[in-house]
């Protein structure tokens, strides 16, 4: 069994501790910082991939219905609202 | 699906998964801190023990994860699973780096180096995120998509049951410094074990979330190229 302490040692390993969870959550909150660099990028491409489908569509799109029963600005409105959950 | 709606960036079950981890971490960290009791021989020390064992534990497991789902990729040619083993060697590898600094700090703590070449779990350690570290440039050095998801399947499955031999190798090994939490010799008091266990599932959940985020952010940006080329934008 391992053995336990049965007073409080003296704390000159406390900083060996406090490096090592530091060291863990900074590489987790870089890698978080990366992940959030590039699904931002994601959306800025998803946002100009939805304003250029627009654009040459416009006219042709008014009123047009879909087999689902949405309108394509519906549609896109709906996609849209779903990218910045 | 419409071929201009696009999918959501996460769900619900992302989004549980990620409650999980931000609930489960501070319970595991209050835990370590404030019920685990401290060890007689290393004392406060002790503590980095529940952070770089399960890191170390969740990491091996990822790698061995990442060759069974290349085993799936290669049986069905699906390539989600080709992308699932990627993302799990690649978040193992992030948290390997984690493990292997954690541990460096404890040694330096403990035996007062940063690193002891005679000691074989370190050594072994270092030879498997050596191996694995050859992944990336291996797969990304080749161009055509099938043969890149091929090979690198071929190379998880190969480093991916290297890892329990390594393993095994180093606990049938005779010279022992390294302390030896799992298996008959481990004798946690149950305040300890406890702490150990809860520890261990923040990281895996730490591990599953940062990986269906992987996953989720590859998708989308293939979808996004994907659809740009079928609009005609690239």
């Amino acid at each position: 069994m391992t053995p336990l302490a049965t007073a409080i040692p003296g704390s000159s390993n406390n900083g060996y501790v406090a490096a090592a969870y530091i060291v863990f959550f900074a590489i987790v909150l870089i890698y978080v910082a990366i992940m959030a660099i590039r699904l931002t990028r994601v959306e800025r491409g998803l946002r100009e991939l939805n304003e250029r489908a627009e654009t040459p569509r416009d006219g042709a799109t008014q009123g047009e219905t879909r087999q689902d029963g949405l309108g394509e600005d519906d549609a896109h409105s709906q996609a849209r609202e779903r990218e910045t959950v | 699906m419409s071929s201009r709606t696009f999918p959501p960036m996460n769900g619900r079950g992302l989004r549980a998964l990620s409650i999980a981890t931000v609930a489960a971490i501070p319970i595991a960290l209050a835990l370590v801190f404030f019920y685990a009791p401290i060890e007689a021989e290393e004392g406060f020390l002790q503590k980095i023990f529940y952070l770089h064992v399960p890191l170390a534990i969740v990491t091996l497991c990822g790698f061995v994860l990442g060759g069974l789902m290349a085993i799936m990729h290669l049986r069905t040619r699906e390539r989600n699973w080709d992308l699932r083993s990627y993302v799990a060697i690649h978040m193992s590898l992030i948290f390997g780096v984690g493990t292997l600094i954690t541990g460096s700090i404890w040694a330096r703590g403990s035996w007062g180096h940063w690193w002891v070449w005679s000691e074989p779990t370190l050594v072994s350690f270092l030879i498997i995120m050596l191996l694995y570290a050859t992944y990336q440039p291996l797969r990304f050095a080749i161009e055509d998509p099938e043969r890149q998801a091929r090979y690198a399947s071929v190379f998880a499955i190969v480093a991916g049951a290297f890892v329990p031999l390594n393993f095994l190798a180093v606990r049938l090994s005779t010279e022992y410094l390294h302390p030896r939490v799992l298996g008959s010799s481990s004798n946690l008091p149950p305040k300890m074990a406890f702490t150990f266990l809860v520890s261990l599932v923040a990281i895996a959940l730490l591990y599953a979330t940062l990986c269906c985020y992987e996953l989720t952010a590859k998708r989308s940006r293939m979808l996004l190229k994907s659809r740009s080329r079928t609009l005609g934008f690239q």
